[in-house]
């Protein structure tokens, strides 16, 4: 449903976002996670038709958001990081603009923005100013009118930040709620948000992917792996058999197979590094070693990055979780 | 066009709910009525010591156009415009970007062009309502005497235009900032240069100087004034408005490029 390639996106000389591929299928929620200033909004502003991209493309439902950008926005549902709203409309005016701008025809709007309303849970604050709501109503004012139109593709930007506990608990539900109809993309700098909401997770930090998986693979991960590719040349199963023995290894999955070569992906233990002994262990058995790295070593500064930066942005929330 | 009268019909409803409307609509028309009144005072004294001095009730009776209408829109409302236009226009794209609101309309099916004409077709509604308060001034005159009405409506023909292009000037400038008192400041810094750049040609004769005349926005306000339509001046003042909204749409396309 979307598809990103190549994405780049300069600002003069700072890069913000670089060379970022990643696919979205139908009905799933994708989560970006990544430090402030990693790129997530820049990315997201790019899918949405607001930046154009330096380099690389992006397709919404197939449609190239640069060559056709109406036609890819009528797709679209976006919600930036703070809610689009006009302060001094009220809330049912503010939805019944926003479905004319964005193409709901003319004798289905009352119908739309009745059914969003509900959805969303502001109908019983639709005659008030916009203004004057809480934040928590005006963030869900702000995912009503991302939702008017009924679009394909739904782009949601930290869509939980700033609200309370019990407020972030009933948005998560309700985004989930809208899986399957509407293909999602969400971005948090908040590691539990994306286990609780996503299917699958990229994480971004600099501009760049730099972990891609289900949240179970990430926090697998984050639990204490260090994770090493080898790609070797040889029968597969019984490359993965030998690689099991070698000491301090937990876990082997096969990862991809290209022509005769495979790549296995290695969990050993935190702190040991088995590189050398794996190494040794496939050229001594006579297969071919192609390739062997290090993955994901990065990904702890960056979870670690995040939770710190959690805790420290958002004390009032994690106060009230403790005295909860 | 839908698109357009939908912005355009938010930009209007976003006047008179904040103060802009009625403080604009207040400051204009006591300003309007107060130098209103003076015309038509001045006009009565000179007609009375016309009349005492010269050929009594032979004399033709003054032009009303000429003593009340043009000295009120060339000498006066011009200027009142040059400060309320950055009032109105100030807010159009400064405010948007200030509350973030132009990421929902830059990521609406609808194009730049569509934003740009709404929000122009807004804030050109919002000054045909001073217009049209003007015109209740002028309307008393039809009571009491009988001004000629055709050159009144090439006077008022000629007022919009003006009123146009200050406003397709002031909208671009608000394109630059998130700041709507820095959109208003710099507006009326760059009207007021406009508005003044002919009086180069008072004292230089080349052709730099004829130059600078042509561009002064109230040079060609002046037959409108007398009410009476050239067409060289319809063009000056739509070129100026497609100008202003080429230059918007120009700067809008930018914020693509960069943007925080």
């Amino acid at each position: 449903m979307i598809e990103v390639e190549g994405l780049t996106k300069r600002y003069g000389a700072t890069v913000a976002v670089s060379d970022i591929s990643f696919q979205v299928q139908k009905g799933e929620i994708l989560g970006f996670l990544g430090p402030n200033g990693a790129g997530k909004t820049t990315t997201m502003r790019v899918i949405t038709g607001f930046l154009t991209p330096s380099e690389g493309s992006a397709r919404v439902a197939g449609v190239d958001v640069v060559e056709k950008p109406l036609e890819a926005k009528r797709h679209l549902g976006y919600l930036p990081e703070n809610p689009p709203v006009y302060p001094e409309m009220k809330v049912r005016e503010y939805l019944t603009f926003v479905a004319r701008i964005k193409g709901v025809a003319r004798g289905e709007i009352k119908k739309r923005v009745e059914e969003v309303a509900e959805k969303c849970a502001v109908t019983d604050v639709q005659n008030r100013q916009i203004g004057k709501l809480s934040k928590g109503y005006r963030q869900r004012v702000g995912l009503a009118q991302a939702l008017v139109h009924d679009p394909d593709v739904l782009v949601l930007d930290e869509p939980t930040a700033g609200l309370d506990p019990k407020q972030i608990i009933e948005t998560r539900d309700l985004i989930r709620g809208l899986a399957g109809r509407h293909t999602i993309i969400l971005s948090t700098h908040i590691l539990p948000e994306v286990s609780k909401t996503c299917q699958r997770v990229l994480v971004i930090n600099q501009g760049k992917v730099v972990a891609e998986g289900t949240p179970d693979e990430l926090t697998r991960r984050l639990q204490g792996y260090e994770t090493v590719l080898v790609t070797a040349e040889g029968p597969a199963p019984e490359i993965m058999d030998r690689l099991q023995q070698v000491g301090g290894v937990n876990l082997v999955e096969p990862r991809e197979a290209a022509d005769s070569r495979v790549t296995f992906e290695v969990h050993a233990e935190k702190g040991q590094d088995v590189r050398a002994d794996l190494a040794r262990a496939v050229v001594e058995s006579g297969w071919k070693l192609f390739e062997l790295k290090t993955s994901g070593l990065s990904l702890e500064d960056i979870f670690l990055k995040l939770t710190t930066k959690d805790l420290s942005e958002e004390p009032a929330a994690a106060h009230a979780a403790a005295v909860q | 066009m839908r698109n357009i009268l939908a912005i355009a019909g938010k930009e209007l409803r976003a006047y008179f709910y904040s103060p802009i409307a009625y403080l604009v609509m207040a400051f204009y028309t006591v300003l309007c009525g107060f130098f209103f009144y003076s015309f038509v005072a001045t006009y009565q004294m000179e007609s009375f010591r016309m009349q005492a001095m010269g050929g009594g009730m032979g004399a033709p009776p003054m032009n009303l156009n000429e003593y009340i209408i043009r000295p009120l829109f060339e000498g006066v409302l011009s200027v009142i415009l040059l400060l309320l236009i950055p009032l109105i226009t100030m807010r159009l794209y400064a405010e948007e970007k200030r509350a973030g609101t132009i990421e929902l309309l830059a990521t609406s099916p609808v194009t730049d062009g569509q934003i740009i004409l709404g929000k122009f077709l807004g804030a050109l509604s919002l000054f045909a309502v001073l217009v049209l308060l003007t015109f209740v001034y002028i309307g008393t005159l039809f009571v009491y005497g009988n001004p000629s009405f055709k050159p009144l409506l090439a006077t008022a023909l000629g007022y919009f235009l003006f009123g146009g292009a200050l406003m397709s000037i002031g909208m671009w400038i608000s394109t630059f900032t998130k700041n709507q008192i820095i959109a208003a400041g710099v507006s009326f810094a760059v009207l007021l240069l406009l508005y003044v750049v002919d009086w180069v040609s008072s004292y230089s004769f080349s052709t730099v100087g004829r130059v600078l005349a042509y561009i002064g926005v109230t040079t060609h306000f002046d037959n409108f004034a007398k009410g009476v339509i050239d067409l060289r001046d319809v063009v000056y003042y739509v070129s100026v408005i497609v100008l202003g909204l080429f230059l918007t749409a120009r700067s809008v396309e930018a914020l693509k490029g960069r943007a925080g």
